[in-house]
């Protein structure tokens, strides 16, 4: 394999440019930042582009994939917040121009795209996600830019980004309420059905250390893989367990073939009723009454809460997307927070991140749900914590609320049995 | 006790619906040596052909049998389309065609998302489906679910249905000539194209019959078809390809597996244990349960 | 001879032009997210060459890649999570998930770097020869062995998903800062980060070419083709299989480790069947046998895939299908059979066909 003479010239020449190029790659590693080279990281936050008439904000959804059954609602909705506030003038007399990106159900994709967002496009802020193990992915990258994320979805708490804003329930206003509710009603023997992952997971162990100091017991924790559809055999597992009540933190796909399942068990609402904390009217509909009427929910808005905000938003959500299409607590919440952004913005006067999140204390919005109040301390919402009974007619009906919003308390500091959490 | 014979059983249960989304597989696949990737689209096609024919007809019973027949033509002409736009073009490469047929389902995943939206869809049951049969009555009774019996006898009836086709029927014979030796099938004056075509119909049909079927267990929505297609390949490979008795006692083996070990440990090392268990077997029997004998050196 | 010359002097040339386009124009005339991406698409590029040589060359379905990235991924990821947590602390999701106050077992090994690096070429090879030994000397092949490869990465995925507490569960491993003890927040270590990537690709090419120039490459052609005339030949088609096998194992794992530090994150979600299935579909794309097309085709389907989804969010994955079905229907040696169909039409010498794709006479 020897080269001959008349073509040695050739490689010598590629030695050339490989030598050069390498002593480039030296001579530029030498300015790299070392980990523990303090103030590295500064002056490094995002540009935003204001030019002309628009500024431009990123929805960050899944369209594709196994999670794109519950994120195309929430881009819908994020959609029509923005035509509403373009219609009424746009956020300091600047349309809003969303640039929508599919994360397509994939973690590493999520942090590609927000990357997209904030680098190429230059969004003033971001909306979306709704895995846990999204948020995660894209957390670092919103924090290493200093741009802004506005998470719509319930979540397991424990977290406080400086650059994310949680405007759908933490724990302590959507789980906590939930137990509070089953051990006020005498159900405290709980099963714990949940997907394979960090939400499940993790509000399960918070359900444990809830019920070892409220004197319930849990006889079984059960989880299956994300998108799992066979769950005959969890079901026997529940149904032997003669439990009063079973806490459903399952995601998607899942509660589909579990309520199918537990029907076919032999169970019902009466006989053991299920807490679920992931089924919205938009799943209700895909699972069927049938299957699921008598059963409780926890969140904090449905369809079906009263008041004129949530009157005018569900019109024109069916207006803009069809008669038939619910609206759900994360859409609302989705919905919610473009709003807040705006309202931050608009007391701010400037689209810059760091003045947005300290203009964010206090920021109040008459939302569909109920007034919410943004607490700038921890960036979450207060917000009203609400059970309902999934009707006959595929609506969410409220069965008992808190009577006011509750602060968040993301890493439930204010409960005593919540000290060895985290 | 009690535990042991209901977990059989809801092995039996779990085998019953595996059994069902492999038949089709057992065809394409297990006889015509074909990797479509797309078959877990067809078994969407039959779920959503039961959704569309349950707005029409109000009555849940009739609409699902209705389904039964009209899901079989969907998915089935579906399945000799995709034969004679591309499949014919790769018999020569059987590993392309994984990837071609991988690219129809994603399209076709798309399809769905835009014709029905994102979201799942539903389905109503009839009401002596959603019950259950007791076994052992008591304190702890033992119960069986009226769907999987459902989808139990649907499966047997398939599995009756097609092996009678296969043994009895001139296209049976056809089908197993072509198998057997395409070129001397070919020189005996069998249209093998025709064959093809055929028995990929009839294969994709039965993925159609499996989505009906699903509509009771399981969620309707764009990616059904990829939560099922990867086990229904491997009752296939264990079962030994071309074999449809090795098919059926692996789909209930795998079923029963399964439960037991779900019960015992959790649902995920169940998973896993069951994957590991199938590589391991396939080290003892690379070829499968059973194998076709033929004088072929590979 | 000549033949021989003029084909080492354009590769030369080609490694060349490939080292000036990735070292000085790529880096001149990309933004820095654009590089980042880059970094991203060499990274499955690495794999390609690995994929090359076991399927292009040796006719081995390797379905089951994502294991072996994995592998590697994992393998790097743990020491950077150890070495941003520092001396003495857990990495961040232990404390949040976990109930453990110490670093499990098998954690504990990639504490050292040496180890870690190590691994993230020698463990994916040693779990591939495991395999492989058994799997070759029982003839597993063709179909069952694709849809075995699938089985391992399904179970490898759905295993790290349910470890919560000492894998990260889905979210895998996040947040990645330093690559040993550079801050991968600043952009001057990114860009070295791509030239690392670069380099390797380039180096795993030269192996690659090398192997498959070899005496073993003639070899591992003549068993993808007629497995049975190699034996009766007096060779053992496991032993050559189980090379090329192993050998691409080490590139995916490091392909995997190296995607860590550009990526930041590594999850169950880069392992499991649809990953090892995309790695597979670009070097079929690009054209299996050829090293150059399966490179090119691994990075342009990784491209296409971004800029489809920026450009159609909602209806791109109907493009991808297409790209997929048109490149692999109706262009069997890929899209590098095309630039030889191009060179044959201008000279049709008999010298340059020797230079040819191979599979386009071997199928």
């Amino acid at each position: 394999m020897s080269s001959g003479s008349g073509s040695s010239r050739v490689p010598r020449r590629g030695f050339l440019a490989v030598g050069a190029a390498l002593t480039a790659v030296v001579t530029l590693s030498a300015c790299g930042a070392k980990t523990d080279a303090a103030g590295s990281s500064s002056d490094k936050a995002a540009k935003i582009d204001v030019s002309g008439d628009t500024v431009k904000v990123g929805l960050l959804n899944s369209l594709s994939g196994t999670m794109a059954i519950s994120e195309v609602t929430v881009r819908d909705s994020l959609k029509l917040a923005i035509d509403e506030i373009n219609a009424s003038g746009g956020v300091l007399g600047k349309k809003i121009k969303p640039i929508s990106e599919d994360g397509a159900s994939d973690w590493p994709t999520f942090a590609e795209k927000a990357q997209k967002l904030i680098k190429e496009d230059g969004v003033a802020a971001t909306f979306g996600c709704w895995t846990s193990a999204s948020r995660k992915a894209v957390k670092p990258v919103f924090e290493k830019n200093k741009s802004l994320l506005f998470y719509p979805v319930q979540y397991e708490g424990l977290e406080q980004s400086p650059y994310i804003f949680y405007t759908g329930a933490t724990t302590n206003q959507q789980i906590v309420p939930a137990l509070d509710y089953l051990k006020s009603k005498g159900l405290k023997k709980l099963y714990l059905v949940g997907s394979d992952y960090v939400f499940p997971r993790t509000a399960n162990k918070e359900i444990k250390a809830y019920a070892k100091a409220n004197g319930m017991t849990i006889l079984g924790e059960d989880y299956a893989p994300l998108g799992s559809t066979e769950f005959s055999t969890i079901a026997n597992k529940v149904k032997a367990s003669k439990a009063d009540a079973v806490f459903n933190t399952l995601n998607g796909d899942s509660n589909v073939a579990f309520f199918k399942e537990y029907k076919s068990a032999g169970l019902t609402a009466k006989s053991m009723p299920v807490v679920s904390v992931s089924i919205a009217e938009e799943e209700v509909k895909s699972i069927g009454t049938q299957y699921l009427a008598g059963q409780l929910t926890a969140w904090n808005y449905y369809q079906t809460t009263t008041g004129a905000a949530n009157a005018k938003f569900v019109k024109a959500y069916k207006a803009k997307y069809g008669q038939d299409k619910p609206t759900s607590d994360p859409m609302e919440a989705a919905y919610t927070s473009v709003y807040l952004w705006k309202a931050m913005v608009e007391k701010a006067k400037s689209f810059d991140p760091e003045k947005v999140k300290a203009a964010s204390d206090g920021i109040t919005f008459d939302a569909p749900e109920g007034t919410v109040t943004v607490d700038g301390a921890t960036q979450h919402v207060y917000k009203t914590a609400r059970i309902g009974e999934i009707g006959t007619d595929g609506q969410i009906k409220e069965v008992w609320n808190s009577g006011k919003p509750v602060k968040p308390d993301p890493f439930l500091k204010g409960y005593s049995w919540a000290s060895g959490l985290s | 006790m009690t535990v042991i014979l209901g977990q059989t059983f809801t092995g039996i249960s779990i085998g019953a619906v595996l059994l069902l989304i492999a038949l089709g597989l057992s065809l394409t696949f297990g006889q015509m040596n074909v990797i479509n990737m797309a078959h877990g689209e067809f078994i969407m096609a039959g779920a959503y052909t039961t959704y569309v024919l349950q707005k029409s007809i109000s009555s849940a019973g009739i609409s699902l049998l209705v389904a039964l027949p009209v899901a079989f033509l969907v998915s089935g002409v579906l399945g000799a389309l995709l034969e004679w736009l591309l499949i014919r073009r790769l018999y020569l490469r059987p590993l392309d065609t994984l990837l071609v047929t991988w690219g129809v389902s994603l399209m076709l995943q798309q399809l769905a998302r835009d014709i029905f939206g994102a979201p799942n869809v539903q389905t109503r049951a009839p009401d002596w489906l959603t019950g259950n049969i007791e076994i052992i009555g008591g304190d702890d009774p033992l119960t069986f679910a009226n769907s999987r019996l459902f989808i139990l006898g649907l499966a047997v009836a398939a599995v009756v249905a097609l092996s009678l086709t296969l043994r009895l029927t001139p296209l049976g014979r056809r089908i197993r000539a072509v198998v057997q030796n395409r070129d001397l099938a070919e020189v005996s004056g069998i249209s093998t194209s025709t064959v093809d075509r055929t028995a990929f119909f009839l294969g994709s049909g039965l993925a159609g019959v499996a989505g009906v079927a699903l509509t009771l267990v399981g969620p309707i929505g764009p990616t059904m078809g990829t939560n099922v297609i990867i086990d229904a390949f491997l009752v296939i490979v264990v079962g030994g390809i071309g074999q449809l008795k090795g098919t059926v006692i692996v789909a209930f083996v795998l079923g029963v597996l399964q439960s037991v070990l779900e019960y015992s440990t959790t649902v995920s090392v169940a998973k896993v244990l069951v994957l590991v268990a199938i590589v391991a077997f396939l080290q003892w029997r690379p070829q499968g349960l059973y194998t076709l004998r033929t004088r072929s050196l590979v | 001879m000549n033949v021989l010359k003029g084909r080492s002097a354009r590769a030369w040339a080609g490694f060349a032009g490939a080292a000036v386009v990735l070292f000085a124009i790529a880096p001149l005339a990309l933004s820095d997210f654009r590089l980042g991406l880059l970094a991203k698409y060499l990274c499955t590029a690495m794999v390609a060459v690995g994929i090359c040589l076991a399927w292009g060359r040796g006719g081995l379905l390797t379905l089951g890649q994502g294991v072996f990235f994995g592998l590697g991924g994992y393998a790097m990821a743990m020491h950077l999570k150890i070495a941003d947590a520092g001396p003495g602390n857990l990495p961040d999701f232990m404390q949040l998930y976990g109930t453990a106050t110490e670093l499990p077992w098998w954690w504990k090994p990639f504490e050292n770097p040496l180890f870690a690096l190590a691994a993230t070429v020698l463990l994916p090879m040693a779990v591939a020869a495991l395999l492989g030994l058994f799997i070759f000397r029982r003839r597993v092949k063709g179909a069952y062995f694709a849809i075995l490869s699938q089985a391992l990465a399904a179970a490898l995925a759905i295993w790290l998903v349910g470890q919560q507490a000492t894998t990260g569960g889905t979210n895998g491993l996040t947040d990645i800062q330093g690559f040993f003890g550079y801050s991968l927040d600043d952009p001057v270590n990114q860009r070295l980060v791509y030239f690392v990537i670069a380099a390797a690709l380039l180096l795993l090419m030269a192996i690659a070419r090398q192997l498959i120039n070899s005496r073993y490459g003639e070899l591992l052609v003549a068993v993808r083709d007629s497995e049975e005339r190699v034996r009766f030949l007096g060779y053992d088609p496991a032993n050559v299989k189980l090379v090329a096998y192993v050998v691409a194992a080490g590139m995916a794992g490091l392909a995997g480790a190296l995607f860590v530090p550009a990526v930041g994150i590594i999850s169950p979600a880069l392992i499991g069947i649809v990953p090892s299935i995309e790695f597979v579909i670009g070097a079929a794309v690009g054209g299996r046998a050829s090293l150059v097309g399966a490179v090119l085709g691994a990075v342009a389907v990784a491209w296409a895939k971004t800029a489809l989804s920026e450009e159609f969010p909602a209806a791109w994955t109907y493009f991808q299908g297409l790209l997929f079905i048109v490149a692999l229907a109706f262009l069997p040696g890929g899209l590098a059979s095309l630039a030889v169909l191009v060179r044959r039409r201008r000279k049709a010498s008999p010298a340059q066909q020797t230079a040819a794709v191979p599979l386009g006479e071997a199928a």
